[in-house]
């Protein structure tokens, strides 16, 4: 294990702790001193709770050293994405209209870390309500890629990607409406998982979308996302959507990292025109060593594929209008009294908190749901939009009955600059092209690292798709092809990302 | 700030059904006493103190989620069973999307074009005895919103208020709305129609114990729709006359009693008849109604364009009941309230009169617990329909609850009974006991051993008031002689005086007759 507690994987750190070589202490402190010293630059958390994970830390320490069984990441301290309620902790995600919002309650996800004995220590930035591919639209500012602090780290989930690819954290959580895990873990070379619709609770994600939302694990190896998928996953009574069937045996599928056998689908719709070459070759390469270990791959189509998209910015701005509704002022969170009104009523106020606590994404998207619901546009567009999902995930259906597994690159490209696409909502939007569609159809999706694109050395990543309930091929897939990468590549593809001095001066925003 | 309720002209009720013909359309919000509420496992007992019966789903806190209550579900489809509804066999909860400070989501968890029952009826009885079929077009579940509580101004509503409290202990209890299809053909006899209807529901949901049904508390609430078309000939179920289009209608809220429904319905269309005559045009809009002044006043305008942005709730799974299901809580329906109705008439040999009387009194359930624990038909009609009767209605609270309140309970009534027939107490005595009763002295025993009230059994005694009295009225002694037996009245009244009221007033007069015959 490297002597850098922040450089080793989660599955170390865990054997270390088995073994009673390392404490949860001094684990957590490495990585709060981590934190300490670039999260100036990286801007990756919202909030830092160290003393909460310290107090946790010392708890699993004192039930390790009472001969406590425990579960196998106990002692792993952890980033939770700031749309998780974390009770006594604030949950902010990213909107100035929660800030100071302090939850009285546990997500159903953060309570599984905590039963496991997993110190959590702080809340990621994320794209305000986990609108957005590059955290530019949280209200507090946007992290940055590590690989390139003038570039975006991915979003929604750019906190916990960029929390992994600087060492301040082993493992974060993560929320996927459309890409919000796969993507950031793409551009900076990490690895996340959305698991099937269903496989991880709801209950405490503030909604976004409810029919695409799905919680998963984030780490820097397959193994590691697994090990936290367990963690995470399981039936809860809490969630209505939620699949009442044990987590897939996500950890020996890490373990197995076999091919042998696999049919491989290429999705002829995910790739070519409109995907920088560099994610392309990168692409290409990783199929060619999935053949070489022994897999068959053929190319599929799914050609509702095309309509994903427009879909998808019908579903999610319906739902999420509603959703957002409760954010009125009378309850919690941000109260703003509109400027030049006596004695205002609790509409003017709920008028005025709105305004001032929503960022201009969010109200692009309410504006845009409201209309799609609204008489005599239902049908249009709402309507029509849930009947391109039906034929997606018919698509996926279809597809399935061929292939074991299907692949695409995770992004179209690698991470952009800050500032490139913050105009031009439509060139955004098309970042998640290829991840959308499993949020369609509910399918189980992961993206790791694939490796570095030729022409600007930054971090590309593949995407494996896998049957609902199926995610076990997720792991089984990527762990086999993560070897044999980090065998091509002499180590893994984080080791070459730059340091981060301590002394180097935060960047402005 | 205040707001004044003008008068708004009214057409004389008689003049208005010699012109029109009204077409109601009622709307009825059952609160359903399940333990716990529609969505998540706070309790849902009534009059708590605000806010403590809140948990985060309820109040639509940030990430918390609905789980159906199964309960609520079961309630749902046998009321829908009881109202020979069609059952969905597949159906989902829809979000109804609309800001209000006391809806925490600011929208509404509802059902929107997938209720889970749908065209079913109710038979009414009205007073004539005669049938009239209400068609049911729905009924489907949803959550009740919190409460909100206006503070200052003199209206009690928002305009004016210098601020509101929400209390959120009601948000999320579970609702069953039962519509009706437009209700026509009911002519001058809307009013009592409308009333019936809510009436004859609310005995099928107390029989069918899915709520309290307590429309002073608000476990029961009426919406009622009122519309008037022209007037075609004398018959109002006449094709000609159902054939003339629908007029405007407007939504009459806040109607929390029966006695309000019919009078608002009856202010309703002398309203709009006025209006109408006059030449101007119904707005669509909603009215609140003042139980006080007997008026409805503007609400806030409502057109069929509001526009609640429905669309199915992603949080929920669809509810798909399965067949076997339906039919096994088809075996749960109690016996129809009709039906029952005339099986109890036949066993207390009450007239057609008498059990109307009974039905109105809503002394139904009353009089049968108080046979069932062991007084005659005819004594527990009696006992129910006098003093306590009067009393409740003195109180304008409905015979049940007036009883609950004051703790007067069935089986009093039957000792009360008993202690008459086995010869302890005269019925002016058992008069003076339930008095005591209602007065909360304790039970109709209690009462009488209390106040010292008891027949005199000793014949010595009374036979020695009679001798005085004969003796004291020699004139009134030689009529009964003469074989004026009517006139022994006036003898008995006098014994009883001597015997202070305690003797048996039937013993007296056969006394009497003996020694004058
Ligand atoms: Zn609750």
């Amino acid at each position: 294990m490297n002597p850098d507690l922040t450089r080793a994987t989660a599955a170390e750190l865990a054997d270390a702790l088995a073994q009673g070589t390392v404490s949860s202490v001094e684990v957590t402190q490495a990585h709060l001193d981590r934190i300490a010293a670039v999260d100036g630059q990286v801007h990756s958390y919202l909030h830092v709770d160290g003393e909460g994970a310290l107090a946790a830390a010392r708890a699993v320490d004192e039930r390790r050293a009472a001969g406590e069984s425990l579960g196998v990441l106990a002692g792993v301290p952890i980033a939770v994405k700031d749309v998780m309620t974390t009770k006594g902790l604030p949950t902010t995600c990213g909107s100035r209209i929660l800030e100071g919002w302090i939850p009285p309650y546990d997500a159903t996800v953060v309570r599984h870390l905590r039963e496991a004995g997993m110190p959590i220590l702080g809340k990621t930035n994320m794209d305000e309500f986990a609108m957005g591919s590059s955290t530019e639209h949280s209200a507090y500012g946007p992290s940055r890629n590590p690989w390139d602090l003038d570039r975006i780290p991915g979003g929604s989930g750019g906190g916990s990607s960029s929390v992994l690819a600087s060492f301040q954290a082993p493992l974060a959580t993560g929320t996927d409406t459309g890409g919000s895990i796969r993507q950031p873990a793409a551009v900076t070379a990490t690895v996340g998982t959305k698991p099937t619709y269903g496989g991880v609770s709801r209950y405490g994600l503030v909604a976004l979308a409810s029919s695409l939302d799905q919680a998963g694990p984030c780490g820097r190896t397959v193994l590691d996302t697994a090990l936290l998928h367990a963690v995470m996953g399981g039936h809860d009574p809490l969630d209505s959507t939620s699949i009442d069937a044990p987590v897939p045996a996500v950890v020996e599928a890490a373990r197995r990292a076999d091919v042998k056998g696999l049919k491989i689908g290429i999705v002829k719709e995910l790739g070519g025109e409109g995907y920088q070459p560099g994610v392309r070759a990168r692409f290409e390469e990783s199929v060619q060593l999935l053949v070489d270990l022994g897999a068959e791959v053929v190319e599929v189509s799914c050609p509702n594929f095309d309509y994903a998209l427009a879909a998808y910015y019908l579903i999610l701005p319906s739902e999420a209008s509603s959703n957002l509704a409760k954010f009125d002022a009378m309850r919690y969170g941000l109260r703003v009294a509109p400027e030049g009104v006596d004695a205002p009523s609790a509409e003017q106020v709920m008028a005025a908190t709105r305004d001032a606590g929503f960022g201009p994404e969010v109200k692009r998207r309410i504006i845009l749901g409201t209309y799609a619901l609204s008489s005599g546009y239902y049908d249009a567009y709402y309507g029509s939009a849930q009947k391109v999902r039906a034929l997606i995930a018919q698509d996926f259906a279809r597809a399935f009955e061929q292939v074991d597994v299907l692949v695409s690159p995770t992004a179209p490209t690698t991470a952009f600059k800050l500032g490139d696409k913050l105009d031009d909502p439509m060139a955004m939007y098309l970042n998640d092209i290829a991840t959308i569609p499993a949020n369609l159809a509910g399918v189980p999706g992961m993206s790791l690292p694939s490796g570095l694109a030729d022409e600007d050395g930054l971090p590309a990543g593949i995407q494996i798709l896998a049957p609902a309930m199926q995610d076990e091929r997720l792991y089984t897939v990527g762990a086999a092809l993560e070897g044999a990468l980090i065998d091509r590549w002499g180590g893994h593809l984080l080791d070459r990302v730059p340091e981060l001095t301590a002394t180097s001066e935060p960047k402005g925003a | 700030m205040s707001t004044s309720i003008t008068t708004e002209a009214v057409m004389d009720y008689d003049e208005a059904m010699a012109r029109f013909d009204p077409v109601m359309g009622l709307e009825v919000h059952v609160e359903l006493h399940t333990n716990t509420k529609m969505f998540c496992g706070c309790p849902t007992t009534f009059g708590a103190e605000p806010n403590t019966q809140v948990c985060p789903v309820c109040l639509g806190l940030p990430g918390a989620l609905p789980v159906v209550n199964e309960k609520a579900v079961e309630s749902a489809i046998r009321i829908g069973l009881a109202l020979h509804c069609e059952i969905a066999e597949w159906c989902r909860f829809a979000r109804k999307n609309y800001f209000y400070p006391d809806m925490p989501k600011n929208f509404q968890t509802s059902q929107y074009d997938e209720p889970i029952a749908f065209n079913g009826y109710l038979d009414v009885e009205l007073e004539d005895g005669s049938t009239y079929r209400v068609e049911i077009e729905r009924a489907h579940m949803e959550e009740d919103t919190g409460k909100s509580l206006h503070i200052g101004g003199s209206t009690g509503r928002i305009h004016g208020a210098d601020y509101s409290l929400v209390d959120y202990n009601r948000a999320g209890i579970p609702l069953i709305e039962i519509v009706t299809k437009p209700m026509v053909g009911a002519g001058e006899r809307a009013p009592e129609v409308a009333k019936a209807y809510v009436s004859a529901l609310r005995d099928l949901l107390r029989a069918l114990d899915v709520s309290d049904v307590k429309m002073e508390q608000g476990s029961m609430r009426c919406d009622a729709n009122v519309s008037l078309r022209p007037k075609v000939g004398g018959d109002p179920l006449s094709a000609e006359q159902l054939a003339v289009p629908l007029g405007t209608r407007t939504e009459t809220k806040n109607v929390n009693s029966l006695r309000s429904v019919e009078r608002a319905v009856r202010y309703e269309i002398s309203r709009h008849a006025a209006i109408l005559a006059a030449g101007g045009s119904i707005l669509q809009e909603t009215r609140h109604w003042h139980e006080d002044t007997g008026v409805t006043t503007s609400g806030r305008e409502k057109s069929d364009a509001e526009d609640y942005r429905y669309f199915p709730e992603p949080d929920l799974v669809p509810v798909a009941p399965s067949r076997e299901l339906v039919e096994s809580l088809r075996g749960t329906l109690p016996e129809p309230p009709g039906l029952r109705r005339r099986r109890l008439q036949g066993e207390w040999g009450y007239s057609d009169l008498e059990m109307r009387d009974v039905l109105n009194a809503g002394a139904v359930e009353l009089i049968e617990q108080t046979v069932a624990a062991g007084a005659s038909p005819a004594a527990a009609k009696k006992w129910w329909l006098g003093e306590p009767s009067r009393r409740a209605n003195a109180q304008a609270q409905d015979l049940v609850t007036y009883a609950a309140e004051i703790g007067l309970t069935p089986a009093h009534v039957a000792e009360l009974d008993g202690l008459v027939t086995s010869g302890r107490l005269n019925d002016s005595m058992a008069r003076q006991v339930l008095d005591g009763v209602l007065a909360g002295e304790g039970t109709p025993t209690a009462v009488a051993d209390a106040r010292g009230l008891e027949l005199v059994q000793d014949d010595g005694a009374l036979e020695a008031a009679v001798d005085k009295v004969i003796e004291a009225n020699p004139d009134v002694a030689a009529k009964i002689r003469d074989g004026k037996v009517a006139a022994a009245g006036a003898l008995i009244g006098q014994v009883m005086k001597e015997m202070k009221g305690q003797a048996d007033a039937g013993k007296a007069r056969s006394l009497i007759l003996d020694k004058l015959q």
